[in-house]
């Protein structure tokens, strides 16, 4: 066919468009400069060693070690009696004594003997190599950790799927009569989303550690270790199942009633039909669960920290290791590196394979209700399992106001306010309004930045959007340890250590930054979905009638979306001061988040104060999320607006 | 409108290429279409879905950019500029109203866009609330009108700010059977008043007859007829227009004999005369193209033929009769006092002088 001469317009029309350019390439560099670029120099410390070596003259002389300044011939980099670094050729070498070490470090001085195989030259080394990966797959601490985390990951997404499964299978084919059971299962789904990520560690510890209100107070076990990958893996499974149990509810309610009912009419029994027609329809979807449950297993970073005693996994390996002050930075980089591998090829599986596949099995809509199972035999114990975790997870959250009110946990059980006067006397304040003011910046930025980037996504075509699509979601594959670490390393000694955007590293700034970055995919995700279910012909016809880009988006598409702003605005909030992985790497003590104080008090075993903050944090967030509400229900696209577009 | 010059609307050479999806190879959605719109006048791309119809209105609005040709609106050439900077306006299949509008805002949407003063803006969607009928209503949301009254809403919002050419994206597809037929005469009439240059897109033949000056049949990609709805009807120029548009039968015959003004064509050994349009010669194989009404049955004629149907459809009589092994669909308007023939009969066929088109 002859040449497409629309492409060449479509580029004309593109560019007539300058306030689209211009925002998307802004956001390419803003992408590329705060989510890739990071983990590429991650990736590039892992291969790449840059450190001064001790060589000796007589490896130099005889040219077995690589010199380096190439260009000068053979030379060296060496000291000066100053300890300032000096260029000198070998030729040079000779007569200059002053700048040659002896074995024992000393600076040699004129006069010393010189015996090259004794005398050492200060040498600048930078090379590739993947040297790093077998040398941590050899060290121990790693190699445990490594295994640890697949475990763990394993035991935890298996049991996350199972519970989450049994809530969404009672949730849509058992009739439960109790209304406050119905009412207690809403609440179980919802804590996720209103939790910080460490309170059920939290609770688990005060009810079942050593000094355990369940464990010592009510049954007398003086020597219970809660601490370890069971710990972990219980916490966790309490943590996640909420989230298996939203996508496989999802999933079940597709499910055509009408083909479970035509099994059962050829004979099969009730389990039969669940094993057989049930269950296979699930199991890309169930896939789907478990991979996504994985993901935030091997990136948790919290629960392991606080819970798991000695049972180190990657994501606090690589914590201990930075701020441990490691020498072996490359060796750190690699972990990070490794870990980084795990999530991204997981989250690689499950968008472009399971995705595509739970939606290729379940596309029909149920053409009516379900008959729900009234079974006496089926119905109670399903709903007595699912009750007796639900009210298992509420009492976890109840223990920790309690923990924060009473004296002295697991001696004395009388009320009192001491912890929260101690938590104010303390810098508790403080902490507050650092973690409350920079989540409250970075929510607006990422809510308005997901809906942007949302709209480019769904309603435009240019080059680049499968980039900006792709980058924005990886950020959910990157665990927060790991972009912490990339943050260092990428911002430490400014872009690419020229010391540009130096100043941001250390700041309030440089932590927005990765609050927005954290919480960008989950808010373009909920933008993508919400624009795709507007008609393209709304936003068409404004540009129709004479606006631009800039233009339809403001007073077209995001009133429209209006709803996915606000609560992106929140989910961005929420996320913020709830955050800790990322933040605990790059926080200076110029700022206090209350995460992180949590996580020290919590460490040095001051439970009744992290109890306190934890209390402030959670009716901080509940406040949130019920003023959100608030706001979508009287400011929000109305109810029956939508009912219109569904139609 | 008053003091704007009205433009017409030129296609010269217009392609447009897709990618098939399943194959990924290339094809023409729209191939080497060239039309000149006349400036007032409505002119309907009528086609089955998937002739490329709706693509080419998109063309002209600037949603889609051609492969080859140039797009003039009046005398300039569009093809590069985005739809915002296009004097169109475009009527959408799902209207396409600003759901958190309420009708005052929606039409006043692309005013504001044009920086109109409050005072004509007010002016101007008042008058063009009267013409759509929805004066007093300005204050209701979208979704508290009926379907017929959006379809005002969305033709108001885009006529008040006077397009050099009004779009249409099938814009009845959506109203029942009733609504299509009083707001189609109620686009004409406006688009009648206003004097403005329009072009239409729809699947429905009725629609377009009843709305059109101009009919343009699309059919894969290319225009298969243009012409007044009379031209398309009497006299089209291929089975597909012949059959697009209404019911029609085919009758396949041979010319035996052709004088200057008609000519006789033997259908299943039997001879008939039909006026003849000219280029047809002795021996060459023909199609006649038979509407329903123009064929009369009677106890005889040219072309014996058998009854195989006979039902009472209130106006007519619809028929369904043998001539040879084709079977040719009838519809006798108003039989009253004339004879019913039953399933069975044997009657004769002959052809309404004027009425017949040949192929």
């Amino acid at each position: 066919m002859r040449t497409k001469q629309s492409a060449a317009l479509e580029r004309k029309k593109f560019f007539g468009d300058p306030v689209m350019v211009v925002t998307i390439g802004l956001l390419l560099v803003l992408l590329a400069l705060f989510i890739l670029y990071p983990l590429a120099m991650l990736l590039v410390d892992s291969v790449h060693v840059s450190q001064n070596q001790m060589l000796t003259l007589e490896s130099v002389l005889s040219g077995q070690a690589e010199a380096p300044y190439e260009q000068e011939g053979k030379a060296v980099s060496v000291l000066d009696k100053k300890n300032n670094p000096l260029t000198v050729s070998l030729d040079e070498l000779d007569g200059a004594y002053g700048y040659l070490f002896a074995k024992n470090g000393r600076v040699l001085a004129e006069g010393d003997e010189i015996d090259p195989a004794n005398t050492y030259v200060k040498v600048k080394q930078e090379y590739w190599t993947a040297d790093a990966f077998p040398r941590i797959f050899a060290d121990y601490t790693f190699n445990t950790a490594f295994f640890n985390t697949l475990r763990l990951g394993f035991i935890t997404s298996f049991g996350a799927v199972v519970v989450g499964l049994l809530f969404a299978y009672v949730d849509c084919y058992v009739n439960v009569r109790s209304r406050i059971v119905k009412k207690m299962f809403d609440v179980v789904s919802t804590l996720p989303v209103v939790s910080p990520p460490f309170v059920l560690s939290l609770s688990m510890i005060l009810l079942f550690g050593r000094g355990g209100l369940i464990t010592r107070k009510l049954l007398g076990i003086y020597d219970s270790d809660v601490y370890g990958m069971w710990g972990i893996a219980i916490v966790q499974v309490l943590t996640f199942f909420p989230v298996c149990y939203m996508m496989l509810k999802g999933l079940l309610k597709n499910i055509d009633p009408s083909m479970e009912e035509a099994a059962r009419n050829m004979g099969a029994s009730r389990w039969k039909v669940f094993t057989t027609v049930t269950l296979p329809l699930m199991l890309p979807g169930l896939g789907n669960a478990f991979l996504v449950t994985f993901i935030e297993s091997v990136a948790d970073f919290a629960n392991p920290m606080m819970i798991g005693g000695s049972y180190d996994t990657l994501a606090t390996t690589i914590y201990l290791r930075i701020t441990g002050g490691s020498y072996d930075t490359t060796g750190a980089a690699a972990m990070a590196v490794v870990l980084l591998c795990i999530t991204l090829v997981l989250f690689l599986i499950q968008k472009y394979y399971l995705e595509a596949k739970t939606a290729a099995t379940l596309t029909g809509k149920a053409s009516r209700a379900r008959a729900l199972i009234e079974d006496r035999s089926v119905r109670i114990p399903l709903t007595t399992i699912c009750s007796v975790i639900s009210a298992f997870v509420i009492l976890m959250y109840i223990a920790i106001p309690f923990g924060a009110l009473f004296k002295l946990w697991g001696r004395d059980y009388s009320l009192s306010l001491k912890w929260f006067q101690q938590l104010f006397r303390d810098d508790g304040f403080k902490a507050f309004t650092d973690s409350f003011v920079l989540s409250l910046i970075a929510a607006p930025i990422t809510a308005l930045l997901s809906m942007i980037i949302s709209y480019l996504v769904v309603k435009k075509k240019f080059r680049g959007k499968g980039f900006i699509e792709f980058v924005s979601m990886l950020a959910m594959a990157v665990p927060g340890t790991v972009l912490g670490v990339g943050f260092i390393r990428g911002f430490a000694g400014g872009v690419f250590r020229t010391g540009f955007l130096q100043g941001i590293y250390g700041t309030g700034i440089i932590l927005v930054i990765v609050f927005v970055v954290r919480s960008l995919p989950v808010g373009t995700r909920s933008g993508i979905s919400a624009l795709r279910q507007i008609d393209k012909s709304i936003e068409e016809s404004a540009y129709d009638l004479g606006a631009g880009s800039a233009k339809v988006f403001t007073s077209v598409t995001l009133p429209l979306i209006k709803d996915s702003f606000l609560s992106g605005l929140v989910t961005t909030f929420v996320r913020s001061i709830t955050a800790i992985s990322a933040i605990i790497l790059l926080v200076t003590p110029r700022y206090l988040l209350i995460t992180c104080r949590i996580n020290e008090f919590a460490e040095k075993g001051a439970y009744g104060v992290a109890c306190a903050y934890a209390t402030i944090l959670i009716a901080i967030v509940y406040a949130a999320i019920v003023l959100m509400n608030l706001v979508i229900k009287y400011f929000g696209t109305s109810k029956k607006m939508r009912v219109k577009e569904s139609d | 409108m008053a003091g704007k010059e009205k433009k017409g609307v030129k296609l010269d050479h217009i392609s447009k290429i897709y990618n098939d999806p399943k194959t990924g190879k290339q094809f023409y959605a729209v191939n080497d279409v060239s039309l000149e719109i006349q400036p007032g006048s409505f002119v309907t791309l009528l086609g089955p879905s998937g002739c490329g119809k709706t693509t080419t209105l998109r063309m002209i609005a600037g949603f889609e950019s051609p492969d080859e040709g140039e797009i003039y609106l009046g005398d300039q050439a569009i093809n590069a500029l985005t739809p915002n900077k296009r004097d169109t306006a475009m009527v959408f299949q799902s209207y396409a109203l600003f759901p958190h509008y309420n009708v005052y805002d929606n039409v006043a949407y692309g005013l504001k866009l044009r920086k109109v003063p409050k005072a004509e803006m007010d002016e101007r969607i008042a008058k063009i609330l009267e013409l759509v009928e929805l004066t007093g209503m300005e204050s209701r949301m979208t979704n508290q009108l009926s379907g017929g009254q959006q379809q005002r809403v969305a033709l108001a919002r885009a006529m008040v700010v006077e397009p050099s050419v009004l779009l249409f994206d099938e814009p009845l597809s959506n109203l029942d059977a009733k609504l299509r037929v009083s707001m189609r005469t109620e686009i004409r009439r406006i688009q009648q008043t206003l004097g403005i240059t329009a072009v239409y897109v729809t699947h429905d033949q009725a629609e377009a007859m009843a709305i059109s000056d101009q009919i343009i049949i699309m059919n894969k990609g290319v225009i298969a007829q243009m012409g007044t709805p009379e031209e398309i009807y009497h006299h089209p120029n291929s089975e597909f227009v012949a059959d697009f548009i209404g019911e029609v039968n085919f009758l396949t015959g041979e010319v035996v004999k052709v004088k200057t003004k008609s000519c006789v064509i033997r259908i299943a050994g039997h001879d008939v005369k039909v006026e003849n349009p000219d280029g047809f010669e002795v021996g060459q194989t023909c199609k006649v193209v038979l509407r329903p009404e123009a064929g009369i049955l009677a106890d005889e004629g040219a072309l014996p033929c058998k009854v195989v149907l006979s039902c009472f459809m209130g106006a007519y009589q619809n028929y369904h009769v043998m001539v040879g092994d084709t079977l040719v669909k009838l519809a006798d308007y108003c039989p009253v006092g004339r004879k019913v023939y039953q399933v069975g009969d044997t009657a004769y066929l002959s052809f309404r002088e004027g009425c017949v088109h040949m192929l």
